[in-house]
């Protein structure tokens, strides 16, 4: 075993191993990310190819929340300009209000209404999704910093 | 008066941190002993104004003072004083003087503890601890000061929010920053090491201990964090991928490799640059942390209100920091001579095998965590990266890992005999088999994936003790526990460490193959069944609690007929405070939690009711507890306490570093 064998081992099995994780990458990136969409973009047209899951956010518009039995709930999501109908089943995180920044994953339905599989949840009743503040911030209808 | 006190220590430590981190330096590049000298005294000096600062912070906190900006933010009068003192890091501007408060303390116990240190390295050491320090203290005082006074003073607080308002939560952030911070003894040591040129197996020696009590904090630290997201938040997970506990867990990846490569160059004197190099990486992961969660770059469940300006501040910190280690380590460490060859099978072929997949995987787990802000940077496309990102590329990479943490300890140094370590591990092999296809015969419904889980936490658990039981039980059962007591606790710390990790994927893989759950609209008196458990609704009541009214809901929970427990979930709103929050009800069993939780109600009487049965959850904080109990046993070893030869090496012998490394074989 010479110095040199020694640090050919080491860069070959250090690039085998990059060399995997770049594959396991590339092929996770493909398929795993989810799309962030505006209520604007989406109402738009602009909504990722294939059907895939997807992002929303923006604010629960006021007056717009219909429950349907505990688990069951409709309401609007808007960046202000547009709104798009959301129905969701579930119990719901206990940050979710009227008023309040919301992100909703899940997919358009033929209806035109976004089902929603999850409705993401927040520690904090200060903090707004950074998504609903860029959101905002397209409208022009952001005030914070 | 206390406010200011606090406020003006916090001067004072940055004054003297800056002292510290340029006139030792200076010394011992002269060789002038007194300059040198400042280091221990500025130390403790540092320490000490950071513990007035924070007891000072503390103080205000107790007295319920809302003419201090921080207080009145977070605090309440009405809270109870556990959550007095624990909110004092329960916002930035407090959690950040806890940061700084546990830096200081690790420079001062390095100062106190550090005695058989050369003094020309502990004054190095001490310097860049304290270039660490001004950073973080220029940070608090001038974007961040937990002391500012608004006048007129509020007669109440804001409140802390009630989800931090638990026991489990109130310990963890002091967990989580003692392995944070910890490992700024490791990067201190890593670049006093590039500035003296040199890296020999005592200079492994003084850093295995910090890095090991770190790597035990911080594993403290998630697990925690772990246990309060799934009691606390009601949706029964423990790990969401989120960039928040990404932020901690490669800090945890970096640091387990850097413990491992550690051994490398004590034992054997080999490895030093790339150990050099996880040193400095392993502590930048944990200011891209801090950098993640305070600037709020990234959409987190977890953030704390945030500012770009805070965020903009930590960036250019880090910019300096990493680059400015980086560019030193790339000027200086071709000039560390290298070490002893070695066999590609070999303890230390195992132990670079280990160290690629850790930093492989930290890497895929780096770049999930990124990608959206680079994505965002590049195109404007906004994304995030959730669970099945990481799933596919993080848990395929810890596979070869896990199946080869059994067979390198078997191995010797320098040239292993593979075929030998294999035969040793015949029986484990057989075993983990079995349990494998028990599992697969016995437990419905079967899964293929959860047979090769198990097996493989056989193998890991099994093949953990393995060297143990070879250097006890196996030469006959009396003796045995003298033949323990013997053995370096080192190497009893690994076999625990490696089991508990064995645990964990135990835990795992039953965890997430089983367990149900089921959600259902409830009225009083009628059933859902959850996991062969009957559940009755009994009734839904409003009960006061100390700043809070719950809606609690109690049911009567049967199986076979009959009934077995109770359980009671509530909703409590609190009154300083909009938020809401969700206290499941979990009740242990030996197999899994029942873990049931109480939502919405529809306006019929009906109520939202979610029911889970999560098998086997418990032996991840078990397995978590017992590697931490290995890193503890480990930290209490001889060899770490002492680091006995050290003392005697003088500065101009470097020839005594190839003997010391010819005596540890």
């Amino acid at each position: 075993m010479t110095r040199k064998r020694q640090r050919m081992i080491f860069v070959v099995s250090g690039l085998a191993a990059l060399g995997a994780a770049t594959a396991l990458v590339m092929f996770a990136l493909s398929d795993n990310i989810t799309f962030f969409r505006t209520p604007t973009e989406v109402v738009g047209g602009d909504v990722p190819p294939n059907n895939r899951n997807f992002r929303i956010g923006g604010l629960v518009e006021s007056g717009s929340v219909v429950r349907h039995g505990a688990d069951t709930i409709h309401f609007l999501v808007t960046d202000t300009r547009s709104s798009v109908k959301v129905t969701y089943t579930g119990l719901l995180p206990n940050l979710f209000k009227e008023g309040q920044g919301v992100v909703a994953e899940g997919r358009m339905g033929p209806d035109g209404v976004f089902v929603a599989n999850q409705i993401l949840a927040k520690h904090d009743e200060t903090y707004m999704p950074k998504e609903v503040i860029d959101a905002l911030k397209a409208e022009g209808q952001w005030k914070g910093q | 008066m206390v406010a200011e006190l606090g406020h003006f220590a916090l001067i004072v430590a940055l004054v003297v941190a800056a002292v510290q981190a340029t006139v030792p330096l200076i010394g011992a590049a002269r060789g002038a002993d007194d300059w040198v000298a400042v280091a221990r005294p500025a130390a403790g000096i540092q320490f000490l104004m950071a513990a007035v600062a924070f007891f000072a912070l503390m103080y205000c906190f107790v007295q319920s003072d809302f003419s201090v900006a921080t207080v009145f933010q977070s605090s309440h009068s009405l809270k109870p004083l556990l959550y007095k003192v624990t909110g004092v890091w329960g916002n930035h501007e407090g959690s950040l003087l806890l940061w700084i408060l546990i830096l200081t303390g690790f420079g001062a116990a390095v100062a106190t503890f550090g005695t058989n240190l050369p003094p020309a390295l502990a004054a190095r050491v001490l310097s860049v601890q304290a270039m660490v320090g001004v950073g973080f203290l220029a940070f608090i005082l001038f974007t961040s000061n937990p002391f500012e006074r608004i006048f007129p003073a509020p007669a109440e607080g804001r409140g802390l929010n009630p989800l931090l308002q638990d026991p489990g939560l109130a310990i963890h952030p002091p967990f989580l920053y003692l392995g944070y911070v910890g490992f700024s003894m490791a990067f201190s040591f890593a670049v006093a090491a590039l500035i003296e040129g040199r890296v020999d197996p005592a200079w492994a020696r003084w850093v295995r201990p910090w890095t090991l009590a770190a790597w035990c904090f911080l594993t403290i630290g998630i697990s925690l964090g772990s246990w309060w997201a799934y009691y606390e938040l009601g949706w029964g997970g423990f790990w969401f991928w989120d960039p928040v506990e990404n932020a901690s867990f490669m800090p945890w990846l970096a640091g387990t490799a850097l413990l491992h490569s550690a051994i490398v160059v004590e034992r054997r004197d080999t490895l030093k640059a790339w150990t050099i190099l996880l040193a400095i990486l392993t502590f930048s992961l944990s200011l891209l942390g801090t950098f993640i969660v305070r600037s709020g770059v990234l959409t987190s469940v977890h953030a704390f209100a945030t500012d770009p300006a805070r965020g903009l501040f930590i960036l250019g910190f880090l910019v300096v920091a990493i680059g400015g280690s980086l560019a030193l380590f790339a000027v200086r460490a071709p000039a560390l001579r290298p070490g002893g060859l070695f066999a590609p099978v070999s303890r230390e072929g195992a132990l670079v095998l280990n160290n690629i997949l850790l930093a492989t995987a930290c890497a895929t787990v780096l770049l999930g965590t990124l990608y959206p802000l680079i994505l965002d940077a590049i195109s404007g496309e906004k994304v995030s990266v959730g669970p099945p990102f990481f799933q596919a590329t993080f848990v395929p990479l810890m596979l070869p890992l896990l199946a080869a943490m059994a067979v390198g300890p078997l191995l010797p140094w320098k040239r292993g005999d593979l075929r030998g370590a294999l035969e040793r591990l015949r029986f484990t092999f057989i075993f983990a088999g079995f349990t494998g296809l028990a599992v697969y015969a016995l437990v419905e419904p079967r899964s293929a994936a959860a047979t090769g889980g198990v097996a493989l936490a056989a193998w890991l658990v099994l093949g953990g003790i393995l060297p143990l039981y070879e250097r006890t039980l196996r030469g006959g059962v009396s003796g045995a526990a003298a033949r323990l007591a013997a053995l370096p606790r080192s190497a009893i710390g690994m076999s625990l460490a490696h089991a508990g990790v064995g645990l964990v994927v135990l835990g795992l893989t039953v965890l997430l193959t089983w367990q149900t759950e089921k959600d259902q609209v409830m009225r009083v008196g009628e059933t859902m069944d959850v996991a062969g458990y009957t559940l009755t609704l009994r009734g839904v009541a409003s009960v006061a609690g100390p700043n809070y009214v719950a809606q609690r809901a109690t049911f009567d929970v049967a199986k076979g007929g009959e009934v077995v427990m109770r359980l009671a979930p509530e909703k409590r709103s609190y009154v300083d405070s909009p938020q809401v929050t969700t206290e499941a009800a979990i009740e242990p069993t030996w197999l899994g939690d029942l873990y049931v939780v109480v939502g919405d109600a529809d306006g019929n009487g009906g109520y939202a009711i979610r029911g889970y049965f999560k098998p086997f959850v418990h032996w991840l904080w078990i397995g978590a507890a017992v590697m931490v109990a290995g890193g503890l046993v480990s930290l209490s070893d001889r060899r770490h306490r002492v680091g006995a030869p050290a003392a005697r090496r003088t500065r101009e012998t470097g020839a005594l570093a190839g003997a010391a490394s010819g005596a540890t074989e």
